[in-house]
């Protein structure tokens, strides 16, 4: 299993999105190195597909897909989670639902 | 910039219906946006603020560079107001950035408290945890009701927490 945390440092979410993907990996016996990638410019940011960050990546896939059209370039992904509530980082549950399908 | 217990610069910024928005304190500045999932998650908190201190002036301002951030463009700011059917507080449309820089405002959100004189009293966040609703924007309403007592703020400033302004090229 490939895993990638791709990140952008103007938005400070990533070291929490690292901390969940990495203590996820663990609770689900999954031995993966999390490949961290910094995307430091738009030009890069197109050429890797990156909606925002952070983005994680399981076996080159999004754990959530962004929207149709959603361009790719230096920003913060806002995210959804379960309870409906805004966040700057993926709900746990839909890491762990995206590690267990590719396992 | 300014810091604690300067002055706190004067701006003459439009809302989204196009009016003036008369620069009057006491107030509460907040640099904002559309896009940002901080701003969003601290949102509905800040609004809640507004709306329970009737006797304080509020004031959204969105500094973004909305040539590469079109969702925080003037059409979107407006669209955003609409939708939700009006705002306690004018949202207003930065489009030079001299007041984000004016107040050296770093993130969205970034918070700044200013006293009946006009002085800089708090800046920071709204609260400890963007991710708690329960939080309820502690550390404004903390801050703003002090200045309105006449008090000293007691944690006069906060490391501001969210997306880093877009600054124009």
């Amino acid at each position: 299993m490939t895993v990638e945390l791709l990140w952008w440092d103007g938005c400070p979410s990533h070291p929490e999105a690292l901390a969940d993907l990495e203590r996820i990996l663990r609770e689900e016996h999954v031995d993966a190195q999390v490949e961290r990638i910094e995307v430091r410019d738009d030009e890069q940011a197109r050429r890797e597909h990156f909606p925002g960050s952070p983005t994680i990546r399981i076996d080159g896939a999004d754990i959530v897909p962004p929207g149709e059209g959603e361009p790719y370039s230096l920003t913060c992904r806002v995210y959804r989670l379960r309870d409906g509530r805004i966040s700057p980082t993926p709900d746990p549950e839909d890491v762990r639902e995206a590690v267990r399908r590719a396992r | 910039m300014i810091g604690i217990g300067d002055t706190a610069p004067e701006f003459d910024l439009s809302d989204t219906d196009g009016e003036p928005a008369p620069f009057e304190t006491p107030a509460v500045v907040i640099f904002t946006c559309n896009h940002c999932p901080y701003a969003l998650a601290w949102h509905d908190r800040l609004m809640q603020v507004a709306r329970d201190y009737k006797d304080v002036h509020f004031y959204a301002i969105n500094p973004n560079d909305a040539e590469r951030y079109p969702r925080d463009s003037f059409e979107a700011m407006k669209e955003r107001v609409r939708r939700d059917e009006g705002w306690p507080m004018p949202y207003l449309h930065d489009v030079s950035q001299e007041v984000a820089r004016a107040y050296g405002a770093k993130t969205t959100p970034d918070v700044f408290v200013l006293d009946s004189n006009e002085v800089l009293r708090y800046r920071g966040a709204p609260d400890p945890d963007h991710d708690d609703p329960g939080m309820n924007a502690i550390w404004l309403r903390e801050a703003l009701d002090a200045v309105l007592a006449g008090e000293e703020v007691a944690r006069p400033e906060t490391d501001p927490v969210g997306c880093s302004i877009k600054w124009k090229p």
